[in-house]
């Protein structure tokens, strides 16, 4: 039996969650600077780490109403402690430090990517040994996890995460901010047109869409140049069919290398829906995906990640610092 | 100085490497996808990081543990900024510093820093220019016998 608070500020989204033993969420209170970021073509991290100054008591006030929850009925206070960005971080890490020790509450320090993951216990139970695939705007990773909580990072990008090559891409089509679920929507009305070419086609379990993303880039330049029209909708088909290939035969070759029962999807990009398609399609073992309310940044997740933490007694002490980078791998528990 | 192809750029970065002092900082300029990052692998590698270096352009700064501390910037994101963020003491942390996009935190950069513009040739071979900006810089030019232009 648990009842934990968490809060999320690591990028955009300030989240407060209240989080009833492994399932039973109370409330899920996002306030999103998406809006305000739109104007900027990215998130802009000293207006993010502001914004989240404003609102962390009015999120933190809606949440015990809408759970009906006292502080003193909580048993633990959760916190994304990275990686992020730093000068968000520390607006989440205060808040529940605070919290912490005016109730006499332990502190959690969740890793955000754990968070992730365990957005997908959130709706079924995870079966060991599973292989994730972490697919965000800072992370491409591929994560086998032999059992609960354990991480081992077995192959991640060379260079540019997927998202944030996606938001490139974006940038380069003149597309509003964030790119990511514009090209997906678009590629669905266009065709793969454009010869781009396969990035780290080889057998590692890496990735890289530098290349990818450059090659896009040049197209775009010698259209240009050339006088010539791009189609955007041929090119999001055509740079998102590319993508998603290189990630789906990565993920299946590792899931197979490792004999894993399941195979989950966790980060911003599991909203993907060509992801979705293919990754479901091309797989012949059972493929988990987070309710797509839970893919973005939420607190729901962190909470999630520390009924775990809560349950084996992974405390903190109140001199918990954020740390902006940092190892998933370090986060695992014994077994 | 051109560069063929990407193993040319890393194992200059490399050799630059050691030829790094405490304090270093190198700002690098060019257009998406001239290869910043992969120049910083080779810098990286040089000073003994061991893991894989990939963009910051996420958390703005990844920091990397090699013979000195190796911070990794990119600025790309702080278009229209000047906010307190915290990077004057990375600069003076005894390590090394490679800041992408340093256009876009011009008032904080030191006055004494290395300065490499990479320009796309027409044949997709790369091309750097190097500007040193005070005595150690300059020394550390003609230690490599790069040409200041």
């Amino acid at each position: 039996m648990s009842l934990i608070l968490a809060i999320e500020s690591s990028c955009d989204e300030m989240s407060i969650a209240i989080l009833k033993d492994q399932r039973e969420l109370l409330c899920n209170v996002v306030a999103s600077q998406i809006d305000t970021h739109r104007l900027f073509g990215g998130v802009v991290p000293e207006i993010a780490s502001r914004m989240h100054v404003e609102c962390v008591s009015t999120v933190l006030k809606t949440a015990l109403n809408e759970a009906k929850i006292n502080m003193q009925d909580i048993d633990a206070i959760a916190v994304t402690k990275g990686p992020g960005l730093v000068g968000s971080l520390h607006v989440g890490m205060q808040a529940a430090k605070t919290l912490a020790l005016a109730y006499h509450k332990p502190l959690i320090g969740v890793h955000h990517i754990a968070g992730h993951i365990y957005a997908n216990e959130l709706v079924e139970d995870i079966k060991y040994p599973c292989l994730c695939l972490v697919v965000s705007g800072g992370h491409s990773e591929l994560v086998y996890m032999k059992h609960e909580f354990s991480f081992e990072v077995i192959g991640q990008t060379l260079d540019d995460a997927i998202g944030e090559a996606y938001d490139k891409v974006g940038r380069v089509l003149h597309l509003p901010y964030p790119g990511g679920p514009v090209i997906d929507r678009m590629a669905k009305e266009g065709k793969h047109s454009y010869q781009l070419p396969l990035p780290m086609n080889d057998d590692s379990y890496h990735f890289s869409f530098s290349g990818l993303k450059s090659a896009v880039i040049n197209l775009c330049h010698n259209a240009s140049q050339r006088n010539e029209d791009i189609v955007p909708e041929d090119l999001a088909c055509s740079f998102q069919e590319v993508a998603v290939d290189v990630l789906v035969s990565k993920t299946l070759k590792a899931a197979k290398d490792y004999q894993v029962k399941e195979i989950i999807v966790a980060g911003g990009v599991s909203a993907n829906q060509g992801l979705r398609e293919a990754l479901t399609k091309r797989s012949d073992i059972p493929v988990l995906f987070p309710p797509m309310r839970y893919c973005t940044d939420n607190a729901a997740m962190i909470a999630s990640a520390a009924r775990i933490m809560y349950e084996h007694q992974q405390f903190s002490s109140l001199d918990l610092m954020v740390k902006p980078s940092y190892d998933l791998e370090m986060e695992s528990l014994g077994e | 100085m051109d560069f063929q192809n990407e193993q040319d750029m890393i194992d200059f970065g490399e050799e630059l490497a050691k030829h790094l002092f405490p304090n270093t900082v190198i700002t690098l300029e060019g257009e998406l996808g001239v290869g910043k990052t992969t120049f910083t692998k080779g810098i990286g590698k040089g000073l003994g990081v061991t893991k894989i270096i990939n963009s910051p352009t996420f958390t703005i700064v990844k920091e990397y543990q090699g013979r000195v501390p190796f911070y990794h910037f990119d600025a790309y994101r702080l278009e229209g900024e000047n906010e307190e963020l915290g990077f004057e003491e990375m600069f003076e942390d005894g390590g090394v510093c490679v800041i992408e996009w340093p256009m876009y935190i011009q008032d904080i950069l030191p006055d004494n820093r290395l300065e490499i513009h990479m320009t796309k040739n027409k044949d997709q071979t790369r091309h750097m220019t190097f500007v040193a900006h005070g005595q150690q810089y300059q020394q550390l030019l003609k230690e490599m016998n790069i040409c200041c232009n």
